[in-house]
């Protein structure tokens, strides 16, 4: 557990953003990768009182508060209605639901975890950061870039008739993922985006007219090839790159299946 | 630091060490039910309700509890003892180290889903972990326990 | 039998599943000093120089403790019985670090805070040397993890330390090469198992104080109480009779707490500063400095005939102990004399054995003891010799498993006095749906399921080693009192002997209060492992209870004034036979009272025989051939362990050690880095079963009789380990036609055997 001298429930975005200019001051979101440090802390920064757990439903957007809870965005039915119900299968094998009843979307997308399966989700959607400083910044922008002391506020979500599909590999249920995997279905073509190689997330773009609507098997076949050669994998205790690889593939075929672009 | 928060329905009102985590207060102040097991948010045995959800106390800093509403086993002894008679007639207790998480999180499943099906008792339940039982018979024990609260009801 | 073979409750449930605060650290109350170890981050160094100062200067920092002021007389932390066959191979403190972890300090201060904070200004200059960390390099390796020349082994297990071997040793019948010779097929392959952490769910913990007497009082969760006493006298150079265990609940053990991890921390730092202290292992600290399972390399020949008789096993185990000796003799043992000896037509077997050191942590007891490792091996083997013969797996166990009444070569020549192995094995097809010609089902998509079997034994305690004694007491009212030095922790101990000695005694199992454990007021017990409460301690409460009634019935003549050969006793009262005049237990407890005659029993048991269970295991497994994945999907297990005393308690021991058994034959290992760094330091990266991750496991019973146990009984706690990995392993060769003989059989190792396969090409089993 880290070590701080000050712990301070904010009462705005601009006191959080203010205090966390301090290097040695740190946002506690769920705490559920922060307490793993031994960090000493001058002051622990808490947005809890800020009422930031909101997911509200617009016209053309969903917005999610930075500390809505996994467990609460996993079980919004409007949000599974919009992007589809792999929500829940991006979220459920995260530990426990005692777990995702702390752990904050905003953390997690602030921590850019390599294992993470919410940045993979999100990143094949129309998502945005909303920064404190920085404003509306699209997330595969912020997922490539590096931490610094800007705040996240929310997290927006435009309904741009995209669907998510979610698939992931682990050595057990409740594992980190050996790999993660999303495509996003949009009217023009297919996000996909690949994580835990073990690095972090990212998303790439196929458009209908290299990879059209509907696939035969060995197209659907070399568009997973191809997916999976976009990316750049490693070794760790969890399995080797190569491995990673082809796991990439496998359930990128998977995921195409999953979205109905079999062709008759 | 000084904090004001409800425990089993008790108004309590502890100095705290600012990194303190809730886990380790709840302990001192006596809810020994509270057991720590991992230090890394993965097994379950810490697990308490806190406004009305199910959350690791190892995780949450005892800060953010200030003016929270909280519920260890200890505050709900007659419901453990309803759930205890099931698991003891399984034998499922076992070393019952793991025990008050598990039982603090069927009481947040009951409260969430009161008819759970077998498949969502196991799904909610799949983050407190035990070494004993290999899960068999804690599995028949809930299953038996959430079908009797469906006669009852 | 009114009490024994029931499903009675443990006696501590509702105490347990309601939070009742009982475990170590929820009695320890008051002000103990808080107790850490600084551990070495080398995996083989000389500490050049240890600088306190700074860290004496940190407010709350009571004593800390270097090399320079601990005893230098080395002993084991094993819990065996005296002598130890673990050699003696450790100070509390010493120069020499041997692993990455190994303790340099302790540390001691009122909170743990302070402690830690000191711990960061410690500073220590390391000589740092090169490590050695392959066990299959180990032997007659020049680095040496044991160099000093004050290594002290008690009895002579076959070691030299000058040679990095902690053991050696050999057993043989027969001339196995030249039956081997004549056999019509041979297997001779060589299997890989690793170490696995017990994580039980209360890690390390004890808590240390003088009490009014001035001794030592040693509150911890242990296993063996009694070995503590003594692993702490020689440790701290004290006599015995200054030192009292008490063993209250305990968290889990399965091995981990046969081994006095952590006990000699606190109380050095008790000795030294009269001040109470405590240590708890944090799991990180419980993941790098324990005791998990043994490594073992093990190659087995095995032969058979053309009409599938199995005419010799040849085993032979490497074991890494790491580096220290704790368990490293006797666990390697059980590799071979468990696992060959299941097969009863051999005419000829040798088991030959190197147990060598290494610089990583110091293995221990768990589960199984070294037969989880030698069934992986032998199971796995036999499989392979069947797929060579083209014979059902199964059916060739079925020719050749060893029979009731047989005497036993490989087994110390003891004799199979109860075995219904054969019957196990009938039920356990029959609840998988076992079928010699479908044991691979294609599910389409790349899915298959598989069926694959093992069967195992183990022992009943260590054969004229492990003794449990039983007292038993009356009191007023006519209550018994019963006290013992098993120690439960979680198994059930407590019930299930309570339920011995009411069978015995004809009275419910609530009248019996149960007592356990204090060195002090326990009768002599060698502690819970090797499998022994049940039928050890059990045998001694069938004594202890006879010889209680006898006092009993004595006490009754006196009150009715008649000769003790006429008094009948039915559990309520005692009758004279021949006037029909009774008196009841209940006045004749009272009226005890004052009488001067002290009702009460005291009854110890060894046994100079270790009857083995036994048990069929099956695994219906699925994988995914596209990307190699297992998912279990059903087990069928079916156990002898004799008569079953609890019935509840006997199932859940079984499903829990199949669960266990899952994990390590799929994801469960210790990983080290290249300098000996730790990666499996938490349940983050050490991942055990979650209950999603199971399957279903059907577990029955088809009990023989045991003639030496209590009502029958022989043991359950450790055989219901060993079948998992062979089992999933031999179910894997029968789904996709791949064989890994390396454990734990991941999909990255399945897929690669698959690809290979299917290239044509031989892949080693030793590519992890």
């Amino acid at each position: 557990m880290f070590t701080a001298n000050e712990y301070i429930k904010v009462k705005s975005f601009d006191e959080a953003y203010e205090l966390n200019q301090k290097r040695t001051n740190k946002i506690v979101a769920g705490n559920m990768m922060l307490r793993l440090s031994h960090r000493k802390l001058n002051k622990a920064i808490d947005l809890s009182g800020l009422e930031a757990d909101y997911i509200l439903e617009t016209e053309s957007e969903f917005k999610i508060g930075c500390m809505c809870t996994l467990r609460d965005l996993e079980k919004n039915e409007a949000f599974a209605k919009c992007f589809g119900p792999d929500i829940s299968e991006a979220l459920g094998h995260i530990v426990g639901v005692q777990f995702r009843n702390s752990a904050t979307v905003g953390g997690s997308i602030f921590g850019r975890f390599g294992f993470s399966d919410v940045l993979t989700y999100f990143l094949v959607l129309d998502t945005y950061v909303n920064l404190y400083k920085d404003g509306i910044v699209p997330l595969s922008e912020y997922a490539a870039s590096d931490y610094d002391n800007d705040v996240i506020m929310e997290i927006i979500v435009n309904k741009d008739g995209r669907k998510a599909y979610y698939e992931s590999f682990r050595l057990t249920d409740t594992d980190f993922p050996v790999i993660s995997a999303a495509v996003g279905v949009h009217k023009k073509g297919r996000f996909f985006a690949i994580g835990a190689r073990p690095a972090k997330a990212r998303v790439i773009y196929a458009d209908y007219s290299e990879f059209p609507e509907k696939l035969s098997p060995n197209e659907i076949a070399s568009l997973a090839e191809y997916v999976s050669e976009s990316f750049n994998y490693g070794t760790n205790i969890r399995a080797g790159a190569g491995y990673r690889k082809h796991i990439a593939k496998v359930l990128t075929e998977r995921l195409l299946k999953k979205t109905g672009c079999e062709k008759p | 630091m000084k904090i004001r928060l409800k425990i089993n329905g008790k108004d309590f009102a502890p100095h705290i060490y600012p990194s303190m985590i809730l886990l380790d207060l709840l302990r001192d102040l006596g809810f020994k039910s509270v057991k720590r097991g991992c230090g890394t948010t993965n097994c379950g045995l810490c697990t308490i309700i806190m406004d009305n959800k199910s959350v690791l106390s190892c995780s949450v800093p005892a800060a953010r509890a200030d003016g929270k509403e909280i519920y260890t086993l200890e505050g709900f002894q007659d419901k453990a003892a309803e759930i205890a008679e099931f698991l003891a007639d399984e034998g499922a207790d076992q070393c019952g180290f793991c025990a008050p998480g598990f039982v603090m999180n069927v009481i947040a499943l009951e409260k969430e889903n009161p008819n759970p099906t077998e498949k969502e008792i196991d799904e909610y339940l799949v983050g407190n972990l035990c070494r004993c039982t290999g899960y068999m018979s804690q599995h028949r024990a809930m299953a038996r326990y959430f079908a009797h609260k469906q006669k009852e009801a | 039998m009114k009490y024994v073979s029931k499903p009675v409750r443990k006696k501590d449930a509702f105490a347990l599943l309601t939070g009742r605060p009982v475990y170590a650290e929820d009695i320890a109350g008051g002000d103990f000093l808080f107790v850490k170890v600084l551990k070495s981050p080398y995996a083989n160094a000389i500490i050049e120089d240890i600088d306190i100062t700074k860290a004496m200067e940190v407010r709350g920092i009571v004593k800390i403790l270097t090399y320079k002021d601990v005893p230098q007389v080395r002993f084991t932390l094993a819990g065996q019985t005296y002598p130890e066959w673990s050699p003696y191979d450790r100070l509390i403190l010493d120069r020499h670090v041997r692993f990455v972890g190994d303790a340099a300090a302790i540390v001691a201060g009122e909170n743990e805070r302070c402690v830690i904070q000191a711990m960061r200004r410690i500073k220590i200059k390391y000589k740092v040397l090169e490590p050695v960390l392959d066990f299959l390099e180990a032997k007659d390796n020049p680095v040496l993890v044991h160099p000093e020349d004050d290594w002290n082994p008690l009895v002579d297990a076959g070691g030299d330390n000058k040679r990095n071997l902690c053991a050696h040793g050999k057993d043989s019948s027969g001339d196995v090469n030249e039956v081997l010779s004549k056999c019509d097929y041979v297997v001779d392959e060589t299997y890989h198992t690793q170490a696995n952490q017990q994580t039980m769910m209360e890690t390390f913990r004890t808590f240390t104080y003088f009490d009014a007497q001035n001794r030592l009082n040693v509150l911890s969760s242990t296993q063996v109480p009694f070995h503590v006493r003594r692993i702490l006298s020689n440790a701290l150079q004290i006599p015995k009779s200054r030192i009292k265990v008490i063993k209250p609940r305990i968290g889990g053990g399965y091995g981990a707490k046969q081994t006095a991890v952590c006990e000699v921390y606190p109380a050095i730092v008790t000795l030294i500063t009269g001040r109470p202290a405590k240590i708890i292992y944090s799991r990180r600290e419980a993941q790098i400095t324990s005791s998990p399972r043994h490594e073992m390399q093990i190659r087995v020949r095995i032969g058979a005939d053309k009409s599938g008789i199995i005419k010799a096993i040849d085993v032979y185990t490497i074991s890494n102990t790491g580096a220290y000796g704790e368990h490293g003799p006797t666990t390697v043992g059980l590799s071979g004399h468990k696992s060959i000896p299941i097969y009863g037509k051999t005419e000829a077997f040798r088991f030959e054995y190197d147990v060598v050191y290494t610089n990583k942590m110091s293995s221990g007891a768990y589960r199984g003891y070294g037969a989880t490792q030698g069934f992986f091996a032998v199971e796995s083997a036999v499989d392979e010799l069947a797929h060579k013969m083209g014979m059902d797996p199964v059916k060739l166990r079925e020719m050749n498993i060893v029979k009731e009444g047989q005497i036993m070569p490989a087994y110390y020549g003891e004799p199979n006095t109860s075995c219904h192995l054969d019957k196990c094995i009938a039920r356990a097809k029959e609840i998988i749906g076992y079928n010699e010609n479908a044991l691979r089902k294609d599910l389409g998509g790349g899915i298959v399921r598989g069926i694959g079997a093992a069967v195992a034994m183990q022992g009943s305690g260590i054969s004229n080693v492990d003794m449990g004694s039983v007292t038993l007491k009356i009191n007023d009212d006519g209550f018994y009192s019963m006290l013992i030095g098993a120690t439960d922790m979680g198994t059930g101990c407590d019930t299930i002997l309570a339920q011995i000695a009411a069978e015995v005694l004809m009275c419910p199992v609530e009248n019996i209060a149960v007592f356990g454990v204090d060195t002090d007021a326990s009768p002599y017990d060698s502690g819970s492992y090797a499998s022994a409460t049940t039928y050890v301690t059990g045998n001694a409460a069938v004594k202890t209870a006879n010889a209680l009634i006898e006092k009993i019935k004595t006490a009754g003549a006196k009150t009715l004034e008649c000769h003790k050969e006429d008094c009948v006793f039915d559990g309520k009262s005692v009758t004279d036979k021949n006037t029909g005049k009774s008196v009841s237990l209940k006045d004749l407890a009272n009226s005890n009272m004052a009488s001067g005659f002290a009702i009460e029993a005291t009854e110890s048991f060894m046994s100079p025989v270790s009857p083995p269970p036994f048990m069929a295991g099956m695994a219906e497994i699925e994988i995914d051939t596209n990307t190699g994945k297992i998912t279990p999907v059903n087990y069928a297990a079916v156990v002898d362990c004799g008569t079953v005393i609890n019935t509840n308690l006997a199932k859940v021991q079984t499903e829990g050690g199949i669960a266990q058994g899952m994990g390590m034959a799929l994801y469960e290992n210790v990983h080290y880095g290249p300098d000996g760094q730790y990666y499996s330091k938490s349940f983050m990266q050490y991942k055990i079963p979650a209950r999603t991750d199971v399957g279903n496991i059907h577990v029955e019973f088809d009990s023989s009789y045991e003639p030496s146990g209590p009502f029958g009984a022989k043991s359950i706690g450790e055989i219901v380990i060993n079948t998992p990995s062979p089992a999933i392993a031999n179910a894997v060769e029968n789904a996709i036609g791949v064989r890994i003989r390396d454990l734990p059989i991941t999909p990255e190792k399945v897929l690669k055997a698959l690809w290979a396969k299917e290239k044509g090409i031989e892949v080693s089993s030793h590519e992890s």
